[in-house]
């Protein structure tokens, strides 16, 4: 008998005499009989499945710390350890495209457990494991990504810039500043602009109001043709476009980066830094900021006067985000002071042929950073909170609130005490609510339910001593929408979606007595009068609208390398404050709109197909798409008035019937792993049906060519050369119209329509990146924008009557990644 | 957490507000810069009766023509009139005399004077702004010869390149500037 085995016996014995005396428990027997048992016989039982779906995970791996072992899980997700003793152990749970999990079980006997990972994070789209993935928000629509290398680029100038990477993407402008993005020949209201999955409120409905945006905000913008992606919202005629902050990391680091950029034509300077703290319980924060500023641009030949801009911004953003559950708090801020073409502010026709016949700009100055009147000024503020929780085998639910405060400030060339004063100044605040189900524990067969509440005030300040081109008004939106995605088979997915929207717009708006009179409202709108105050009606307009749209496509792999999209998507429209409610003279266009009471919603109707081929040397991609808009609102000439400054003509809103149909090639082709070349290509077609009559600012066809050379081994160098051809605009509906000229007694044409004649462009750009240290690294871009400082103008440019567009530019930029 | 509910009780308060404000009407806008009426009184030099011509739009950039008094005026041949223009914001009450804007900034603006028709009309500008180019808001018109059918244009511009050729001499051509006045009267010279 060994040492052990008699003082086992005696404690046995002592044991069995306190039993009898204190009538201790069976339970606590035993555990003092284990407790000092060295024979650890029991055996865990593992099963690792899906969070999501609960399907068995294969081959993950199980690290036992205690014991420092390692087991894998089998083809049914289950493993098994043995010879546990009681007592905790900890589990380090790994799986590849996983989040590892860590979790301590206390072993009282031989147990079993099922431990949940998630196999399908990326697919999910919920945190990152890797930060470069790139995630599309739609299946079968036509969706481009512009990836955070691509829009470093454009660092120093907007949204719109940025997004004429993608091909049938376009921009209308009002100068160089002011750009507004266009996709198949569509803009302002007919987009729809998400910002951090916030659909952004910003008076988007006149050319001259540019998205508020600072594209440094984005780590990567999607653009979808079309109106496929209905949880956004159902009346993007035109289409969707997405931009994502940087997708939060599971991990504990900083990180950051700063971008500064200095540019000859301007004069200017742009610096970009943002800061991003990731934990890896999830927790994260995240701050970025943007200052730039330019002077007056050039164009080859002369100075545009008053082009300068100033722009700052931040964003900050916190919250924890696990696979499970999250919160999100966001807020974002944007001031931008731009100064438009001093000659393009004109008083009446005669000012506008003398400036569509004159070569030059009236007013030449010398290059100045002062921003003088007219200008804009815009403030725009996002605040965002975000809930979502994931529940096991079913899927997620989240919910969002949002608020907006949008300032607009228009300053005109005015004299006396008004001088200093706002011509126009709009306050646009909008709050949303949203609730959105995802049901995705079938990844095969994804449903997607969502609700929408939204109230929107707007307020047009009266101080202006201007009469309000756009009224006051109260806006309600209530949305609902289902989506669902199946996976047919490895070749085949299918998605849909059904979406119905309800409007009501609560207006109070002036109109003079001679203007509704004229317009015949005085029949048909009779009891929206509140009240007459002196040759003006006050006006109580109410519209209620019922948008119903809706979504089918489908995505076919031909192979590995291609596949081929199919999609239809139902549109609806409501008219938007400016088409409904404009009346009166339009400074820079030197014309009277009138909006219309009478108007109703436009319907689109869209057939697209594309085909993505994607070789090791040969990418392809081709989009075709076929859009009908019934009802469509466009800006039509209608007469010429009369009034003390001279003859306007008037442009009305009308509706029409609109054929939109055209293609868009991109392409990229390897020549050797140092040597590529990269083509994207757009043409598009627009008529109108019943007028038979192309539809205005349609781009013309274009056509960018570029030749890259790339070194990896030499600090990542790349030089590339572009060609930038855009045709001349050939179909275009004829406008012009005949003035008298009192002062010299002749009639003379006002030629408003003709497009400028084709240009092509040659732009350089080379980069390079050193490695400063293990994290760290700089890369270094030079940009020749306009190589040979050509002389051009483009059809979509609103200032195009007045001066060329801009010359040469010399940009330098540098980008610090720590 | 107090704060947590104090902003929450704030946006609540916010929201009532937004929708309480419902039922105010908005004020109407008293436009402060719009010029109505044009008045050019000439005065025959050596006396008689001063001839009033008048262009008046009450409805702005509205749908109704400008009103213009007389249809045609009746001006005496080979004589000169001292004119005097005026310019008037009638939609305020008293009317708002903007001529005297126009004469504060005077090196900002400057009345132009042009003649159609066989009478052989011409203005010469008897003012100036303290770098000695002319404003207009004085001028000598000479009627000139007997004829019909004469159309004289008066425009106010805003911001005139003065330095540019001709303008000083009442040559619009190179004016540039913005349009805030253009308005024409038929006359008749006998």
């Amino acid at each position: 008998m060994d040492v052990i085995t008699l003082e086992y016996l005696k404690l046995k014995y002592i044991l069995q005499t306190l039993l009898m005396k204190y009538f201790l428990t069976i339970l606590a027997f035993a555990f003092i009989h284990l407790s000092f048992s060295q024979n650890c016989k029991y055996i865990f039982l593992g099963e690792v499945i899906d969070f999501h779906d609960k399907t068995p995970i294969i081959g993950a791996t199980i690290y036992i710390k205690n014991l420092d072992k390692y087991v894998t899980s089998d083809v049914d997700g289950k493993f098994r350890i043995e010879k546990l003793c009681n007592g905790e152990i900890t589990l380090v749970i790994s799986h590849l495209a996983c989040v590892t999990k860590t979790q301590t079980f206390v072993i009282k006997g031989d147990m079993a457990k099922t431990i949940a990972l998630e196999h399908h994070i990326e697919e999910l789209n919920e945190v990152s494991i890797s930060a470069k993935a790139v995630k599309k928000n739609t299946v079968t629509a036509q969706e481009s990504v512009i990836k955070s290398e691509v829009l470093k680029k454009y660092s120093s100038l907007s949204l719109g810039d940025a997004l004429k990477e993608v091909p049938g993407i376009s921009s209308i402008n009002t100068g160089n500043t002011i750009v507004k993005p266009m996709v198949n020949g569509m803009h302002s209201s007919r987009l729809l602009i998400i910002n951090n999955n916030v659909r952004l409120q910003d008076q988007d409905w006149g050319i001259e109001h540019a998205p508020s945006i600072d594209i440094n905000s984005a780590n990567q913008i999607s653009v979808i043709k079309g109106s496929g992606a209905l949880r956004y919202g159902g009346d993007a005629i035109g289409g969707v476009v997405v931009l994502n902050p940087a997708r939060m990391i599971l991990k504990d680091t900083l990180y950051g980066k700063t971008i500064a950029s200095g540019q000859t034509n301007g004069r200017g300077f742009s610096l970009s830094s943002s800061l991003n703290k990731t934990f890896e319980s999830g927790w994260f924060a995240n701050v970025q900021g943007m200052v730039k500023q330019n002077g007056d641009f050039e164009a080859p030949d002369y100075i545009l006067t008053n082009t300068g801009m100033q722009s700052q911004g931040f964003s900050i953003n916190g919250g924890k985000k696990t696979f499970e559950s999250g919160f999100e708090v966001f807020y974002s801020f944007l001031n931008n002071k731009i100064g438009i073409l001093r000659s393009a502010h004109i008083g009446n026709i005669g000012d506008l042929v003398d400036a569509i016949n004159s070569q030059e700009p009236f007013v030449v100055e010398d290059f100045s950073y002062d921003i003088n009147s007219p200008k804009q000024e815009i403030t725009h503020h996002l605040l965002k909170g975000l809930y979502y929780k994931r529940f096991k085998n079913f899927g997620k639910l989240s919910l969002q609130y949002d608020y907006q405060n949008n300032q607009r400030f228009e300053f005109d060339v005015r004299v006396g005490d008004d001088r200093d004063k706002p011509a126009l100044d709009l306050n646009l605040q909008t709050h949303s609510v949203m609730a959105d189900l995802i049901l995705d524990s079938n990844l095969n067969r994804k449903m997607t339910f969502g609700l929408m509440g939204r109230y929107q005030n707007n307020f047009a300040n009266p101080d202006t001593g201007v009469r309000r081109l756009i009224p006051d008004y109260d806006k309600y939106d209530f949305g609902i929408y289902g989506t669902s995605e199946w996976v047919i088979n490895g070749k085949l997915t299918v998605d849909a979606g059904l979406r119905y929207d309800f409007n009501r717009i609560n207006a109070k708006k002036f109109y003079q007595i001679s203007r509704w009179e004229e317009r015949g409202y005085d029949t048909d709108f009779s009891n929206t009068i509140i009240e007459t105050q002196g040759s003006q009606y006050l006006t109580n307009p109410i519209f209620d609208f019922h948008n119903f749209s809706s979504s089918a496509g489908l995505k076919y792999s031909l192979d590995d390398d291609s596949y081929l999209l199919a999609n239809y998507s139902l549109a609806s429209r409501p008219p938007n404050p400016s088409e409904l409610f404009s009346d009166g003279l339009h400074h820079s266009a030197a014309r009277i709109e009138l909006g219309d009471l009478r108007l109703n919603q436009e319907v689109s109707n869209r057939i697209s197909a594309s085909y993505n081929l994607d070789t090791p040397n040969l990418l392809l991609n081709v989009d075709v798409f076929y859009n009908r808009v019934n009802d469509f609102i466009y800006l039509k000439p209608s007469g010429i008035e009369q009034t003390i400054r001279g003859a306007f003509p008037v442009w009305e809103f009308i509706q029409t019937n609109a054929s939109f149909y055209g293609i868009d090639v991109s392409a990229n082709y390897e020549f050797t792993n140092n040597l590529q070349w990269s083509n994207t290509t757009s043409y598009i077609k627009a008529n109108d049906v019943i007028e038979d009559k192309p539809i205005i600012d349609i781009p013309a066809f274009n056509t960018n060519n570029a030749i890259t050379f790339s070194k990896p081994e030499w600090k990542s160098f790349s030089a590339s050369l572009k060609s930038e051809w855009v045709f001349e605009q050939n179909e275009f509906p004829d406008f012009n119209f005949e003035t008298f000229i009192a002062s010299t007694d002749e009639t003379i044409l006002v030629d408003v329509s003709t497009p400028p004649p084709a240009y092509h462009l040659l732009h350089f750009y080379a980069e390079a990146t050193i490695p400063i240290s293990k994290q760290t690294t700089l890369n270094i871009g030079l940009n020749v924008n306009n190589l040979l400082d050509t002389n051009y103008r483009t059809y979509l440019n609103r200032l195009r009557y007045f001066a060329d567009d801009l010359g040469r530019n010399i940009l330098l930029q540098l980008q610090l990644n720590y | 957490m107090k704060n947590l509910k104090l902003s929450l009780l704030l946006l609540l308060a916010s929201i009532f507000t937004f929708s309480c404000s419902d039922d105010d009407n908005p004020e109407a806008v008293n436009e402060e810069e719009v010029i109505t009426t044009l008045r050019l009184t000439l005065t025959p030099q050596g006396g008689g009766t001063a001839i009033v011509l008048q262009s008046q739009d009450l409805d702005g950039d509205g749908p109704n023509p400008p009103v213009i008094t007389p249809m045609s005026a009746q001006l005496s041949a080979n004589t000169t009139y001292d004119a005097i223009v005026q310019v008037f914001n009638e939609l305020e009450t008293p009317a708002d005399n903007i001529t005297l804007e126009v004469a504060e900034e005077d090196d900002e603006h400057q009345f132009f004077y042009e003649f159609t028709g066989a009478a052989n009309s011409s203005a010469s500008y008897t003012d100036a702004d303290a770098d000695g180019n002319p404003v207009g808001i004085t001028t000598t018109i000479s009627s000139g010869v007997v004829s019909t059918g004469n159309a004289l244009t008066v425009t106010l511009i805003h911001e005139p390149q003065k330095d540019a050729a001709g303008v000083s001499s009442g040559d619009i051509t190179n004016a540039g500037g913005e349009t805030d006045v253009e308005v024409t009267f038929s006359y008749d010279v006998n």
